[in-house]
């Protein structure tokens, strides 16, 4: 029975992630739309716009090698796996375990590598160049996340994501220096690590100030459809992410699936939220310049640590 | 039957390496067959070696043996514990694994120079590098790791017609015995308190883990002790040597010094610290974890800027070796406030990081190999497109950068992980310079980690991605069998330790038990050999078998989703946003990749960049070609040894005008001499 029940969230996860993800990124969408004066064509556009890529032929460059071909899967894998350990909807989690937060780091970091190898396979200049600036970015961006998350383990007492919410959720809300820190730098990190304004724009097609677009250039039909999925998804779990460490309230407990509902509904408000507030920021600040972007990530990285040091002196 | 036991077998080990050594120039004249013999003797050898520290890890005893050979009165000692057998482990198996790949590779010089000298100092290498592990006395150490250093320093100057090769096995003979001397004195002192400064009877370890050492000289021999290894181990800014030697030695060398021998110079700083000497003051390990991080993050940082693909391996390893401290100053705080758990599992993290590197990074050295065997080349600004021309190679290389960048589920992500775990745990630690520095160490270990990872899409996307850009037509080829099966072992034990670390922890807690008095592998393995569990359940727990299984499944399921459709992919023209006029000259390449980063951290780095137009004569505007040139220097010539030399040369000059080739003059120094002794004795 517990293990059941445990499975049937784990999979009713899955399909919220998967399902929920192009919804969400229709959602940012539609709403840019508006604030930008123009019309949307939908919040359902993305589910449109995946079965579009998934039915047309693929083109690969001559001489793709095996690397580029196989890289969408591993993105998408690796991507999926991070969506089962991040409680989204409920804390039960059997998967939760499988890997920690450090793990969880860890995987978007294989999607990216893989995704950075496949922007340098067909040996186009944008390609190397949108690995090479997503690498930049992220070697930056992913010890600042690091950090962060870690400020928010040690005030939980533990790495392990399912029990960091459990904690988290159940203990009276505290303002702590450190989880303040950490938020800042959260944000920070989530809006680099999903490609969004100010450090890079995921509408553009513009040469100079494309980082992810550009590595994924050559990528055509279902390989695009797989990777444009992921990087949906990615959007989805920074943002459920952040939830998750900093407003966990109405995330589902061990054993009650009467709370199924209750976070499903809270989920929706709290994304909605976040939507709204991304929208403001796209539509209010402009793309920085490319060497602009390490100063950024330089300050979410020094937030985080002064997150850290500060639980470690004043906590 | 009694089997023999794992000290016989390690001896034994010692031994046909020994002899293969001593064998191998009576082959001299037929070379094929000396490569066949001495490379199938010395992975009989390995694999001897390999049983003997699996037994003695698992078993937890301590074996000892007397050899009376050596001077009068100074017999050899020799002991096989866990600690040992640990690392005893660690270099038969990379010395099993490259020992496979050599017989391909050495092939490679057949018909250009003699190998003999190579047969016979690697066999020497390796006999000295196991003997450095069984020596129970400062005397017998210090033979064998002489041993290594100088069968070393002949196999890293084996190409000795390029200067390059000797001036790099000069610096590395010279860095090497100023280590000896420091360690010869640290030596020295524990010998001479345990014996009272009367005799020689203090030269064992077990006299010197009895000595009344006063705590003042403690502190001298640790840190002199600290110095001497940190010389051999590449730990900055002792470290000069490695991105020499690395690149000038025949990469299978390089794999054992990279793999092995820094691991040895790790022992040798465990034996001493945990073993040998009680730890009497916190900043011991301080020191340790200072120098780590400025290790693990410049040498990450310099990896970063090189050009030549060995190189960059090799001040990976100076970063690697920086991780490997963190974590064992991180144990050496934990053990001086007796926290013996975590110290066991900083201490852990540390040894895990030990076998993890050593295979990953033999296996990236050995694929160096593969690709100098295959193109000829060390340039990666002349590399590209490999991965059509060597498939395999290219395949299994992967493997290594993603072990090396720490993705799970292979081995680098597990001692990453655990280091983490360790310095989460730190908040526990009192006074406030130990708070201070814990997260800041593990904000640059994070730092360290997603750089290489950086470093590592490097290499694989400009050496085996996109198109050849040297000159001409590509004209590499694919390996030789046996050198595909070494780097395939290599893979494979890289994936092992990476999806059950919790087996390989079980198996190695006597380990730490006999170092630190506590273990973690029985809460490790506490909810069975699915889940590492360092501490408990509840504070983390990581399954390996289970990520890489739902990534497997997962990307399974979408393959067979996604290909429903048949036939659905064409090949094309690349499209590249319609432009048509591509060259393979338009691709990024080491230098601009790394580019970015030249900006961020350059203030950290003595760079030089050069830009000239082909054309003096037109203006700047109409020119047609630019030559561009990047010169990266190491900080540490400028800052300690340029000063270091110039002042041996200012010394050596002016001790200089005490000679003046008159031997009535020499006759006069005599004389003085002489009666300042009679005035002073």
């Amino acid at each position: 029975m517990n293990t059941a029940y445990s499975i049937i969230m784990e999979a009713a996860q899955i399909a919220v992630i998967l399902a929920g993800a192009p919804l969400f990124v229709g959602w940012v969408r539609a709403l840019k739309c508006r604030a930008q004066g123009r019309t949307s064509a939908g919040i359902f556009q993305p589910y449109r716009d995946l079965r579009r890529l998934f039915y047309k032929d693929v083109v690969l460059a001559e001489n793709a090698s095996w690397i580029f071909r196989s890289a969408p899967y591993v993105v998408f894998g690796a991507t999926v796996l991070a969506g089962a350990i991040i409680p989204v909807i409920s804390t039960d989690l059997p998967l939760s375990l499988t890997a920690d937060v450090i793990a969880l780091v860890a995987i978007f970091a294989i999607a990216r590598f893989f995704t950075a190898l496949a922007g340098m396979d067909i040996g186009t200049a944008f390609g190397g160049m949108g690995s090479s600036r997503e690498m930049m970015v992220a070697s930056l961006a992913e010890p600042a996340m690091l950090m962060s998350v870690f400020t928010i383990s040690l005030v939980a007492g533990s790495t392990t994501l399912s029990q960091m919410v459990h904690t988290l959720a159940s203990s009276a809300f505290v303002l702590r220096p450190s989880m303040a820190l950490a938020l800042m730098a959260f944000i920070l990190v989530a809006i680099a690590e999903t490609g969004r304004i100010p450090v890079d724009n995921p509408a553009t097609h513009l040469e100079l100030t494309m980082i992810h677009e550009a590595m994924v250039l050559e990528y055509s039909g279902r390989h695009l459809a797989l990777i444009e999925w992921a990087g949906m998804i990615k959007l989805f779990l920074f943002s459920s992410l952040g939830i998750a460490l900093f407003v966990p309230w109405g995330i589902g407990g061990p054993q009650e699936l009467l709370m199924l509902p209750v976070s499903i509904v809270s989920l929706i408000i709290k994304l909605a939220f976040i939507g709204v507030c991304l929208v403001l920021v796209e539509t209010r600040l402009a793309k920085m310049r490319v060497f602009q972007v390490p100063e950024f990530l330089g300050v979410a990285f020094i937030l985080a640590t002064l997150g850290m040091l500060s639980f470690f002196m004043l906590e | 039957m009694t089997l023999p036991t794992p000290l016989a077998c390690a001896f034994f080990s010692v031994l046909i390496y020994i002899i293969t050594a001593v064998a191998a120039p009576f082959l001299a004249s037929r070379q094929a067959s000396l490569i066949k013999i001495t490379f199938i003797f010395s992975s009989i050898a390995s694999a001897f070696g390999v049983y003997a520290g699996f037994m003695a890890v698992s078993s937890g005893q301590a074996e000892t043996l007397t050899l009376p050979i050596g001077l009068p009165d100074l017999a050899f000692y020799l002991r096989l514990d866990s600690l040992s057998g640990f690392f005893l482990l660690l270099t038969a198996l990379l010395g099993l694994i490259v020992s496979i790949y050599s017989a391909g590779y050495v092939k490679g010089f057949l018909g250009s120079r003699q190998v003999t000298s190579l047969a016979v100092f690697y066999c020497l290498f390796m006999a000295g590098m196991l003997l450095v592990l069984l020596a129970d006395d400062a005397y017998f150490f210090m033979i064998a790791w002489e041993l290594m250093t100088i069968s070393s320093f002949f196999l890293v100057c084996f190409e000795d017609e390029s200067l390059e090769a000797r001036r790099a096995a000069f610096i590395y003979l010279l860095m090497a015995h100023v280590g000896a001397m420091l360690i010869l004195l640290a030596f020295g002192i524990m010998a001479g308190f345990a014996a009272g400064f009367e005799n020689f009877s203090g030269f064992t370890f077990d006299a010197m883990r009895a000595a009344p050492i006063p705590h003042k000289w403690t502190s001298i021999v640790f840190v002199l002790a600290f110095f001497g290894f940190a010389a051999k181990a590449g730990v900055i800014p002792m470290h000069v040597w490695l991105p020499e030697a690395h690149p000038s030695a025949p990469s299978n060398v390089s794999a054992l010094m990279s793999g092995v021998m820094l691991k040895i110079a790790i022992y040798a700083l465990i034996r001493v610290t945990f073993d040998i000497l009680p730890i009497t003051a916190w900043w011991w390990g301080g020191l340790v974890f200072c120098l780590g991080l400025a290790s693990a993050v410049m040498g990450i940082l310099y990896a970063l800027m090189q050009v030549d693909l060995k190189r960059l391996l090799a001040y990976s390893s100076v970063e690697n070796v920086g991780i490997i401290m963190i974590s064992l100053g991180l144990a050496m705080i934990f053990k001086f406030h007796n926290m013996n758990l975590l110290a066991a599992l900083a201490l852990t993290a540390s040894l895990y990081h030990c076998l993890n590197h050593a295979l990953f990074k033999g296996l990236l050295f050995m694929g160096a190999g593969s690709i100098l065997h295959a193109t000829r080349e060390r340039n990666m600004e002349r590399m590209g497109g490999l991965i059509h021309k060597m498939p395999q190679t290219s395949f299994l290389f992967l493997g290594g950068c993603l072990a090396i960048a720490a993705l799970p589920p292979f081995n680098g992500f597990v001692s990453e992980w655990l280091a983490f775990q360790a310095f989460l745990q730190s908040s526990v630690l009192p006074g406030q310079i130990l708070k201070l520095i814990s997260p800041i160490g593990a904000a640059l270990l994070a730092l360290t980690a997603a750089l290489c990872a950086r470093c590592f899409v490097k290499v694989y996307g400009v050496v085996f991605l996109g198109h050849w850009r040297g000159a001409g037509q590509c004209k590499a080829h694919e390996v030789d069998l046996s050198m595909r099966v070494g780097m395939s072992l290599a893979v494979l034990a890289c994936l092992g330790l990476g999806i059950f670390p919790t087996i390989v922890i079980g198996w190695m807690d006597t380990v730490t038990k006999g170092l630190t008095g506590a273990g973690i592998g029985a809460s490790a393995q506490a909810h069975g050999w699915m889940w590492l569990t360092p501490v408990s359940a509840e504070r983390a727990s990581y399954s390996g078998p289970l990520v890489f299984a739902v990534i497997a499944v997962v990307i399974f399921i979408v393959y067979l989703v996604f290909h429903s459709r048949k036939d659905c992919v064409r090949r094309s023209a690349i499209w590249d946003c319609g432009y048509p006029k591509l060259t393979n000259r338009m691709q990024y390449n080491s230098t601009s990749f790394a580019m970015p980063l030249r900006r961020i951290f350059g203030s950290l780095l003595i760079i030089k960049e050069t830009v000239r137009p082909g054309d003096a004569s037109r203006p700047l505007a109409f020119q047609q070609r630019f030559a561009f040139e990047v010169k990266i220097f190491d900080r540490a010539w400028y800052i300690i040894y340029k000063p270091l030399s110039q002042a041996a040369f200012w010394i050596a000059r002016h001790a200089m005008r005490l000679q003046h080739g008159r031997i009535q003059i020499y006759l006069v120094y005599s004389f003085i001499t002489l009666i300042l002794l009679l005035v002073f004795a």
